[in-house]
């Protein structure tokens, strides 16, 4: 457990130190907000679907979680370019303990983020209709955050180098984002973009949190909790099993 | 005496290429060894798999009586080693590098701050421990490099090109400290060097391994007199020619780029 934790304590220390990229990663969610939530906001109304901010917040809080926790977990690639694996990996532990530290660390960083952007939306309007539904809305961020910073670990432990970093970018994050129904209500699509949704796992995310802050969601949240519970545990099991093989 | 390495008939293959090719020999307690050859003769990867990051295709290893293919982390207690590429933490100062050494070596708590600041004062470090070690320079990371690889008290030190680019007088003194540390704790040095006149000043027995495979062996006075030649060099010029080989840019001078692009 020591070595979980200190490599737990790196991820948060390195986290901490790297103010412009902390700075620089609220920019983003908070021009989104701006932009979209004011942008689209009469729209929505119009349609008849309440206040936009309401809706847009919760998916934006994601978004930062979701960028964050894949980056962590990409983080690993770093740590094998410029060494600093090598000196992990020739140490007397478990690949397991080191994947496990590296995944917590992440995670909780990402979690952090999230939080930190979920106070940024109070100050721009977003309001939560129950505070006693706070710890429910807490838990999907945890399962969110886990649940990608261990893509990230998968991808990260497939990949040699940064080569195949623009191609995850597009072809990854960006459609599991824009896909997850972060900006637009998932029902009433056209069939094909209904499916491809549903297996989105960043959906069942935005829905649960969506339902913990401002009641509205599609699926039920115990359906919402099982599939990231599944998912996060088969991605951590692939993980450490990618991670296992790591030679450098 | 009694190897603390043992190599017997080692085969790393890449697909195609063979980068260590048949390779055998015997490492004592105490002893001060040293790998020459060009580049891309298969020093580093005889490294990596002697120090359990690389699974040999064939053949057998013995380190400090273990192998590493079964007993992984008996031999990684056994060992510490200096990486050719840093591989310190830049995030992290000295002495938190150093922690997270001592915790994933699993040096008890007690023992731990005593060592780390000998350590840190024998490399002359202390004084900075509390400085990032991006704010480092080249010298002084290879010297925090070392306290750390002797961190866990190991029976073998590896050091993979341990001054390049370092100069004479960060040179000298980071042999000293090696040198310390042979003499009074019995530790096998295990080194790999472009620089002749520190294989002979170092080394008690040399190696030079070309294309895969150990040409030669023994002392540097044997090596000349094999050869027929006065210096080191020269020798070594004999028995690996003189074209010069080309290693393969890895991607990590483009990592260098993207990691200053992306701000890190």
């Amino acid at each position: 457990m020591k070595v979980v934790y200190i490599l737990w304590l790196r991820q948060l220390k390195k986290y901490v130190r790297s103010r412009s990229r902390i700075i620089g990663s609220l920019g983003q969610p908070v021009l989104f907000l701006i932009a979209f939530g004011f942008g689209f906001g009469p729209v929505f109304q119009r349609a008849g679907q309440g206040n936009y901010i309401n809706f847009l917040a919760p998916g934006i809080i994601l978004m930062s979680v979701l960028f964050t926790a894949i980056f962590s977990g990409i983080d690993l690639i770093w740590d094998r370019q410029f060494g600093f694996l090598k000196e992990t990996m020739v140490a007397p532990v478990s690949r397991f303990e080191i994947m496990l530290g590296k995944t917590a660390g992440g995670a909780t960083v990402a979690m952090i983020q999230g939080i930190v952007v979920f106070l940024l939306t109070l100050i721009i309007g977003f309001r939560p209709h129950n505070i006693a539904m706070l710890p429910t809305a807490f838990l999907f961020l945890v399962l969110v955050a886990l649940l990608f910073t261990s893509l990230g670990t998968v991808i990260a432990s497939t990949l040699e180098d940064m080569q195949g970093f623009q191609l995850i970018m597009n072809f990854l994050v960006m459609p599991i984002f824009f896909l997850s129904g972060a900006l637009f209500p998932l029902n009433g699509l056209p069939s094909a973009l209904a499916l491809v949704t549903r297996i989105d796992p960043l959906a069942y995310g935005i829905d649960g949190l969506r339902g913990a802050l401002i009641g509205q969601n599609i699926f039920s949240l115990t359906t919402d909790l099982s599939i990231l519970l599944v998912i996060t545990l088969v991605l951590l099991l692939l993980g450490s099993y990618l991670f296992e093989r790591i030679q450098i | 005496m009694e190897a603390i390495i043992k190599v017997e008939n080692l085969i790393k293959k890449f697909s195609s290429f063979t980068a260590v090719d048949n390779i055998s020999f015997n490492i004592e307690k105490g002893e001060r060894f040293a790998f020459l050859g060009p580049n891309g003769a298969g020093k580093s990867t005889t490294i990596k798999m002697l120090t359990t990051l690389l699974d040999p295709t064939s053949g057998t290893i013995e380190i400090n009586s273990y192998n590493p293919n079964k007993n992984k982390d008996l031999v990684r207690k056994s060992f510490g080693i200096v990486f050719q590429d840093p591989s310190l933490d830049d995030d992290l100062t000295a002495l938190e590098n150093m922690e997270y050494h001592a915790v994933l070596y699993n040096i008890p708590a007690n023992l731990r701050k005593k060592r780390i600041e000998d350590l840190l004062n024998f490399v002359e470090l202390w004084d900075r421990r509390n400085d990032l070690v991006k704010n480092f320079s080249g010298g002084m990371k290879r010297r925090l490099e070392i306290a750390r690889g002797l961190l866990h008290h190991p029976k073998i030190l590896f050091l993979d090109e341990p001054t390049l680019g370092l100069d004479p007088q960060t040179r000298n003194h980071m042999w000293n400290y090696i040198k310390d540390v042979n003499n009074k704790e019995e530790m096998t040095v295990f080194f790999t060097t472009h620089y002749m006149e520190e294989a002979e000043k170092m080394a008690q027995r040399i190696a030079i391994i070309d294309k895969g495979k150990i040409i030669a062996m023994g002392t540097a006075e044997e090596l000349k007199k094999k050869t027929d030649t006065k210096t080191l060099e020269d020798a070594f010029l004999k028995l690996t020619g003189h074209e010069i080989r080309e290693e393969e840019a890895g991607g990590i001078d483009r990592m260098r780029m993207m990691r200053r692009m992306h701000g890190r």
